[in-house]
């Protein structure tokens, strides 16, 4: 009897030292907290420094997507619009976020580092059609010293259809 | 009668001001709850409703009183709910029951002594306060404790029928269990509010407060007494450790799943109304009432004090909800009959033992407490 008074008293001093120690809330719109290292968020579709896509329409992201998120449309890349460095890019290129359940399947997926899960994740929509998100939305802007896509190239540089990852040719 | 108009009329007022003073005490216990268990949970609790921001340099506002407005954010949420009414449900019951729970709840307010009766308000009420001396809606009734239990006891009709006309198996359930449980603890509830009413020789609530003056505060006399009447108002409120029939966590709250809006807030209404109401009581039996320095100067800071003592209670209640398991329906039901009915007989018998044998004068010259019996 008298053991278990005590416990519950202990249990109280316990509650009561919380109570002054100051909360650990962080107030979260207005102070966001960094998300760590290896953090899986929203998509983004990456590029090369001149600004070419990587992605290269080869869909082996939506096969590998076990929730059947992703929707690619491949098209042709020709010398005088190019996209990306290959033989095809990404003309469409639709992620579902509803679906998507951030496993990171079609990041290991890909041949070229196209994709890659970011550190984004406020993804809250009003209806499901806002969830899909178009190759717009994931795609990262051109880096300073790159062109927009698409380019006109010079004939003959660009002849693989999977590039070299390092110097893209 | 032949001051009967005027009588109405000012307990009318008295009775209006009472109530919304606890009505919005009702409103603020509910965030006094939420932010007493955030903190307790290092965490901060409702802070957006109503904060004054003050601009600090270099930083992001200050935010003052976050939260103050909550209570009113969702009173107007709950009335903007969806009044929805479920098929198959006794209609005319199912509309009643909350009414009947929150009712009785707020009508033992009546008997709460407040406050010594200051001059002015002595000289506004001379048929209705004055004769009594003390500041209540019902003054001078003088089986004040006997309305308070037969009164709460009408709150049962309403958590059964709630449970009944719901039309719903989980609905019945929780009622019929927290029906056994009110009924079994009040009881000892019952037998532990003989005490202080042994000690003052009077069922009026006010006398046992000027009884407490004389003889001390009633929970250093009888310590186990007033630990059994918190307990018992624990359980009676169904609050936590005893809180399972509404076990949020595993159950979806018992009686009440059926209703929604502001019907439900009914139910919460009655809840919060009655905890006021069992600390008022704790205080007035066993804390002294609206006792305190400079009560017999200033007859309003007896109000102030009472008011303080019932924060204290309702804060004791928070801290218990925040620091102990829950008791299983079994264990409950053990230490409602086992354990509390039998040490509260005991009690009643010992402590009218000691007052016969104090009033025959045989711990004349003893120190301690068994002397300050004899009064
Ligand atoms: S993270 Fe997983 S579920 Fe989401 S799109 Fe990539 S493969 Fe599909
Ligand atoms: S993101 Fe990668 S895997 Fe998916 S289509 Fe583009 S290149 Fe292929």
């Amino acid at each position: 009897m008298l053991g278990y008074i005590s416990e519950l008293i202990k249990g109280m001093a316990i509650t009561m030292r919380h109570m002054i120690t100051p909360p650990v809330t962080i107030q979260y719109p207005e102070i966001k907290r960094p998300v760590r290292y290896r953090f899986k968020g929203r998509h983004e579709l990456k590029r090369y420094d001149n600004g070419l896509e990587k992605c290269i329409g080869c869909a082996l992201c939506a096969a590998a997507c076990p929730a059947d998120a992703i929707f690619v449309e491949a098209s042709e890349n020709t010398d005088d619009v190019r996209f990306s460095p290959g033989e095809r890019y990404a003309s469409t290129y639709e992620i579902n976020m509803l679906r998507c359940i951030f496993c990171g399947y079609c990041e290991d997926a890909c041949p070229t580092e196209a994709i890659v899960l970011e550190d984004k994740y406020e993804l809250a929509f009003y209806d499901r059609a806002s969830a899909i998100y178009t190759k717009d939305m994931l795609i990262v802007d051109v880096p300073i010293n790159g062109q927009q896509t698409p380019q006109v190239v010079e004939p003959g540089v660009f002849t693989k259809s999977i590039p070299i990852m390092e110097d893209p040719k | 009668m032949e001051n009967a108009g005027a009588v109405a009329l000012a307990a009318l007022a008295v009775g209006g001001i009472i109530a919304f003073v606890v009505i919005t005490g009702f409103a603020y216990s509910t965030l006094l709850e939420r932010k007493v268990l955030a903190r307790m949970q290092v965490r901060v609790g409702p802070n957006r409703a109503g904060y004054i921001p003050i601009p600090r340099r270099g930083k992001d506002d200050l935010r003052l009183l976050g939260g103050v407005m909550q209570p009113l954010a969702d009173a107007v949420k709950l009335f903007m709910k969806e009044d929805f009414t479920p098929p198959y449900v006794d209609t005319w019951v199912y509309n009643i029951a909350p009414i009947i729970t929150v009712f009785p709840a707020v009508f033992s307010l009546a008997v709460i002594p407040w406050a010594p009766l200051p001059q002015w308000l002595a000289d506004m009420t001379p048929h209705y306060l004055a004769p009594h001396g003390y500041l209540a809606i019902a003054p001078g009734l003088n089986v004040a404790l006997l309305f308070i239990l037969a009164i709460t006891s009408i709150e049962v009709y309403g958590v059964v029928l709630a449970g009944w006309s719901s039309n719903s198996k989980y609905a019945v359930l929780g009622a019929i269990r927290s029906t056994a449980q009110m009924i079994s603890y009040e009881l000892s509830l019952g037998l532990t509010l003989l005490i202080p009413v042994m000690i003052a020789g009077s069922l009026n609530l006010n006398d046992i407060v000027v009884s407490q003056q004389q003889n001390g505060w009633f929970i250093m006399l009888q310590p186990i007494a007033g630990i059994l009447f918190f307990v018992g108002a624990l359980a009676e409120l169904q609050r936590a450790p005893f809180d399972l029939l509404e076990a949020e966590q595993e159950l979806s709250s018992g009686y009440n799943v059926e209703y929604a809006g502001m019907r439900f807030a009914m139910f919460m209404m009655a809840e919060y109304v009655k905890m006021i109401i069992f600390s008022a009581m704790w205080a007035v039996l066993f804390l002294g009432g609206y006792a305190g320095p400079l009560v017999s100067q200033f007859p309003m800071l007896g109000a102030v004090y009472m008011i303080l003592k019932i924060v204290a209670g309702l804060f004791l209640m928070i801290w218990i909800r925040a620091s102990w398991p829950r008791l299983r329906y079994d264990q409950l039901m053990d230490f409602g009959w086992k354990f509390m009915l039998p040490i509260s007989v005991l009690n009643v018998i010992v402590t009218g033992v000691m007052i016969v044998l104090a009033e025959e004068g045989v711990f004349d010259g003893m120190l301690g407490w068994f002397g300050l019996l004899g009064g």
